[in-house]
């Protein structure tokens, strides 16, 4: 069994070392002097190196997913903990931290969904990158990235995990910055990591007090001792707090930037940039869902946290409405999907925030496949189109693109919760979870979450009407060419929409039905006096009927928006143009920001260069003692041969005194 | 324990280098070649030669090893040489960049003889200044060890040469006049100029440890640089040339760093305590204002100067925390920033070679031609921003951790460095090496050639091993550490019990 744990972990990394050290250019130009072409940029070159390298890492990540659900399964009927000690890490006093494998039911759920997408994101990735010229130095990439993750799933302590958390910042930089000729990517990149950073710096500190806390930041240590914990305080930054409050918000902070939580969401839809696998496999499938998992694995303090929890809730709210608004009305039709990703996200924590940990989980499970299912059928509809992204230029592609409507179609019903798809078990869970918590924040988040489901429906179906339905509005030469995408990247959407379709109602028992609590055996941990679960059972039928009532009704107006009365949208732009600007311009977040941060530190940076060190430090140290020293040396110095073996003279003048002195002080 | 005294081999055998290049005469390209190769040779053998006091090294003991001692000039002094954990690696490090350093100066040109003299006598000084078990035996090496690098600078450097050289020397000046005040006053009051005999017993009144301490702070804070006595060092760095720079980044510095750790924490241990608040308010400042000014510069070696003092930064205020992981933090991140920052000064004298610029804006689409190039620039400005997984992230999340556990407003403010110099090493990347390659002056450029691509490989390889598997180095210093630290909890108590008992 370590066998294959150390397999699933490392099989990724040995294809990201072979593809991307023995497959890209890297070092091929080494000592040879090429002569300067004027198509240094190669824009228009096919790509006409070794496939070898995509193949391998696709199949190396094929085995490591087939042998995580047999892993999946394994743990499942054992219900066991595991752990493969790896090596030794850090060492410093009493503080050790050990590389290691922790295997529990929450570390097999996001092996199988981190290896299955990443496995048919490769397959799919062959077809529609066949044609780039750096195709090997994506692969390795794609493969870095999933071991980044791997190593962050299956952590046994908090700083492994802060490694895979910065690894896959690392991996989510170099791919959305992948194409690095356009500026945007490169910005978007930048971007995504710093925005991250940002998160990391709350992780951190979380890192550090628990540290101080519990002397140790292993899983096991810490969780036992978390109750012990639980009211008391600590010193930080002037004030007592309450500890397990403190570091849980503290943790949160990471997730926050990581999962693209309200105020640090920036960075997700410019992230867009990169090329579509990666939006599907990184930004929505799996990198994004890590703070969910954060969450889970810390479930321990968490419990113990009431006031962090609520704060997590809250956000979780926030985004789920606040990111569903944007979306309404968005053109870009990778975008409209990053919105519905981080909205998506807010579902989850909410179901986090009110302890129905598996309710939580469940929906990152069934995200997975039917958002990478539609960001794959985006891409192909993408690639059908010749890169067009704007769905104003779209329109009525459905007979041209049967197979991809039908998949797009499947993804839009799982995400709106149609019965019986996998979104209608996890999300009406969490909808459901939300007001059986029966506490004022719970009842807010039920609200937000249900208007956000109006608006997630109308957004989805507005992207199926504007994308496939109606006149087709792309220019004549673009249209011309549009065709079907190849088998490699459609058979990739049949297995995701299968799951879309049918991962909701197979696993439903376990995650949170009747078997829920053998499922997650110790992987989870819940206070006794926690029993969202058992209350989710008996809310309100209208409650229950609510998610429902919403998804129709977003379709209904869709409908009439998009199919029936196509003048309607524009007419209720123009009327509201105040509130329509303030929503395509993502409620004037990176403006605000701009604002109140970047500009400033720039500005800041700048007064600090010139005024601190060149117009205070130097002028009144240095540079003023300088001009006097030069003045009287001047007269000196032109009888020497240069200043500079002056200077050096006058050094040894110094050591020679002292040795005189030495010399002197023996004497006496 | 080994016969030899491999200390002053060490010591001994680059000034033979020297030596040797002194004798050839002729300035032809056979003769060039000579130089050059002896220089090589020499830094190489001396590395070799190093390794005998890892190999050799007993990791258990806390106390000095591979010891020399001869009494010099009437007993007053002694040539005493010995290292224990904490200057060890300092020795490797220093031998390991030297040859590294000779190959990337292959294309130097005018001066040749000159240049490898000046680089072979700094490594002998600069060995000494770590092996150095006397007061004044390591304030020679200290001060001496300016000489070469200040004509380093001065002669092989760029426009602005004099005036870097100028302001170079005069900090390092009124450091140094301090710590010589205070040298002579240590002797005078111990009746020892013996470094491990003072550690045995150090002594000192608590009055006279401030002034002391005051004192050689005035030195190494120069060193280091802290902020606000670091603004030689960007010009510094700006105008040498890149064995210079490399040389200045990753051995220099860290010698104020050392000295903090073999003085001032052991000999005046009150006083440090006393002035911690102080270093923690000037390391934030340092990593806060410098990270920021780094943003805005327009050249790439101002950059990275400006990130090493940042850098430095979490280095002093983990010295100061006085707790086991912040003293090996920053122990570790010293050792660390020498790899890293020597390799990125190094990355930019691999275009600067090419294009005679270092002015950000003359670059830009480099990965277009070189990837090979990209693909290290990008692995140490990863490591340069602590990226997990590289030995730059060792250093930094051990000293802030330890700050947090001494005071949480200091790891608050420090941490914030983690954002910032993710901002302005990622902006300087893209700048460079990103992008379309549009400026015909770059049309022509080619990547690395196989004697650049060798100087990297051992960097890159430590750079990603250490940050998997940093043991082999922390072990080194396991044991002076604990032994410091306890020393230093023991004489903080003590003070603390005479006071409440003189209270009493």
């Amino acid at each position: 069994m370590e066998l294959i744990f150390k397999l699933i972990v490392f099989l990724p990394l040995i294809g990201t070392l072979i593809a991307g050290f023995g497959g890209t250019l890297v070092f091929s130009k080494i000592s040879k002097a090429e002569p300067a072409s004027n198509d240094t940029n190669g824009d228009h070159h096919e790509y006409t190196g070794p496939v070898w390298p995509a193949r391998l890492t696709t199949v190396l990540l094929l085995i490591a997913a087939a042998l995580s659900w047999f892993v999946f399964f394994d743990v499942m009927s054992s219900g066991k903990t595991q752990k493969v000690e790896l090596m030794s890490w850090i060492h410093s006093g009493l503080f050790a931290v050990d590389w290691s494998l922790r295997i529990d039911m929450l570390t097999a759920v996001m092996l199988v969904v981190v290896n299955t997408v990443s496995s048919l994101v490769h397959v799919y990735s062959i077809g529609y990158m066949s044609h780039d010229e750096n195709q090997p130095r994506f692969f390795a990439y794609l493969s870095l990235f999933t071991f980044s993750m791997l190593m962050l799933v299956t952590s046994d302590n908090l700083l492994q995990m802060f490694f895979g958390w910065e690894g896959v910042g690392l991996t989510s930089y170099l791919l959305i910055g992948f194409w690095y000729k356009k500026p945007s990517a490169n910005a978007a990149a930048i971007k995504a990591f710093v925005v991250n950073r940002v998160g990391d710096f709350g992780f951190a500190l979380g890192i550090f007090a628990t540290y101080k806390v519990f002397g140790s930041i292993e899983f096991d240590v810490i969780f036992n001792a978390a109750g012990e914990q639980a009211g008391k305080t600590i010193n930080f930054l002037g004030g007592n707090f309450d500890i397990m409050t403190t570091i849980s918000l503290l943790l949160f902070m990471g997730a926050m930037g990581k999962s693209a939580q309200f105020l640090l969401h920036t960075w997700l839809p410019d992230a867009m940039e990169g090329p579509t696998p990666v939006s599907a496999l990184i930004h929505a499938a799996t990198m994004v869902t890590a703070g969910v998992f954060l969450v889970a694995r810390m479930s321990p303090f968490y419990e113990v946290a009431p006031m962090a929890q609520t704060f997590v809730v809250m956000i979780g709210a926030i985004t789920a409405f606040f990111a569903a608004t944007v979306g309404l009305v968005q053109n870009d039709i990778k975008r409209v999907i990053a919105y519905s990703t981080c909205s998506q996200l807010g579902y989850m924590f909410v179901a986090m925030g009110v302890g129905a940990y598996g309710v939580g989980m469940f929906h990152l499970f069934t995200h997975a496949f039917f958002k990478a299912l539609l960001f794959l059928g985006s891409g192909s509809v993408i690639h059908a189109m010749s890169n067009e992204q704007d769905m104003r230029n779209m329109g009525g592609l459905a007979p041209h693109l049967k197979k991809t409507y039908l998949m797009m179609i499947i993804g839009t019903l799982a995400l709106t919760g149609f019965p019986l798809t996998a979104g209608y078990f996890s999300k009406d869970a969490i909808i459901e979870s939300s007001f059986a918590a029966h506490t004022g924040m719970g009842n807010f988040a039920f609200w937000m979450l249900v208007i956000a489901a109006i608006f997630t429906s109308f957004y989805s179906w507005r992207l199926i009407f504007m994308t496939f339905h109606g006149r087709s509005r792309g220019p004549k030469t673009v249209m011309d060419h549009v065709h079907e995408s190849p088998n490699s990247m459609l058979v990739p959407l049949y297995v995701l929409a299968a799951g879309a379709l049918f991962a909701g109602y197979i696993f439903k028992e376990n995650f949170i039905g009747s078997e829920e609590v053998m499922f997650w055996g110790s992987s989870i941990y819940r206070a006794t006096e926690n029993e969202i679960i058992h209350h989710m059972h008996s809310v309100p039928s209208w409650v229950v009927y609510s998610p429902f009532v919403a998804m129709v009704t977003g379709f209904i107006v869709a409908w009439f928006f998009y199919i029936k009365w196509t003048g309607l949208p524009v007419w209720l732009a123009e009327t509201f143009a105040p509130l329509y600007r303030f929503l395509l311009n993502k409620w004037y977040f990176d403006e605000l920001y701009d604002y109140l941060l970047v500009g400033p530190i720039m500005r800041l940076g700048r007064f600090l260069w010139k005024r601190g060190d060149i117009g205070v430090i130097d002028r009144y140290g240095p540079d003023g003692v300088a001009a006097k020293v030069v003045d009287v040396t001047n007269r000196v110095v032109k009888l020497q041969s240069g200043m500079l073996y002056h200077y050096a003279f006058a050094m040894l003048i110094g050591v020679a005194f002292l040795v005189t002195w030495f010399l002197f002080a023996s004497v006496n | 324990m080994p016969e030899l005294p491999f200390l002053s081999l060490i010591i001994l055998v680059p000034l033979v280098g020297a030596l040797f290049v002194l004798t050839i005469r002729g300035s032809d390209e056979i003769a060039l070649r000579n130089m050059r190769q002896i220089a090589l040779s020499t830094t190489i053998f001396t590395f070799v030669l190093s390794l005998v006091l890892w190999t050799g090294f007993d990791f258990e003991t806390s106390a000095f090893q591979f010891e020399e001692k001869h009494s010099w000039l009437g007993g007053m002094m002694s040539y005493h040489l010995g290292v224990d954990g904490i200057s060890m690696l300092f020795i490797i490090l220093t031998t390991f960049l030297m040859p590294i350093t000779i190959i990337a100066s292959w294309g130097v040109k005018s001066r040749v003889k000159e240049y490898m003299i000046a680089f072979l006598v700094l490594e002998a000084l600069m060995i000494g200044v770590f092996a150095a078990l006397d007061l004044v035996l390591f304030y020679l090496f200290f001060e001496g060890g300016l000489i070469p690098m200040f004509l380093i600078i001065g002669v092989w450097g760029g426009k602005n040469r004099v005036y870097a050289s100028f302001k170079f020397f005069l900090y390092t000046l009124a450091g140094s006049v301090l710590m010589l005040l205070a040298i002579m006053y240590m002797y005078w009051n111990a009746g020892t100029a013996d470094i491990a005999e003072i550690l045995k017993n150090p002594g000192f009144s608590a009055q006279a440890q401030t002034w002391l301490w005051l004192a050689f702070f005035a030195s190494f804070a120069v060193k280091m640089p802290m902020w606000p006595v670091h603004t030689w060092l960007p010009d510094a760095h700006v105008e040498a040339p890149t064995g210079g720079s490399v040389i200045l980044a990753a051995i220099l510095l860290k010698m104020g760093g050392y000295g903090f750790l073999r003085f001032s924490l052991p000999m005046f241990p009150l006083a440090s305590d006393y002035f911690a608040p102080f270093v923690f308010t000037l390391s934030i400042i340092a990593i806060i204002y410098t990270s920021l000014v780094a943003l805005r510069q327009d050249d790439m070696k101002k950059l990275i100067a400006y990130s090493s003092v940042a850098h430095m930064g979490f280095v002093t205020m983990g010295i100061f925390t006085m707790t086991r992981q912040g003293i090996d933090g920053a122990l570790f991140q010293m050792i660390s920033h020498g790899l890293v920052s020597g390799a990125l000064f190094l990355s930019v004298g691999v275009i600067y070679d090419r294009m005679h610029t270092r002015e950000i804006a003359a670059y830009g689409g480099l990965v277009n031609r070189m990837p090979a190039y990209a693909f290290i620039f990008m692995l140490f400005t990863m490591a340069n921003v602590g990226l997990p997984g590289t030995s730059g992230f060792v250093g930094e999340f051990l000293t802030l951790m330890a700050a947090f556990q001494v005071n949480s407003w200091v790891a608050f403010f420090a941490t914030t460095g983690v954002v910032l110099s993710a901002a302005y090493a990622l902006w300087l990347y893209r700048r460079v090496v990103f992008g379309v390659l549009q400026k015909d002056s770059l049309k022509a450029i080619t990547d690395m050639s196989r004697r650049e691509a060798l100087i990297f490989a051992p960097l890159v390889i430590l750079t990603v091993f250490f940050g998997f598997y940093p043991t082999p180095i922390l072990d080194v210093f396991s044991a002076s550490v604990e032994n410091l630290t306890n020393q230093l909890s023991a004489a903080i108590d003590g003070a603390a019990a005479i006071k409440a008992a003189a209270i009493n």
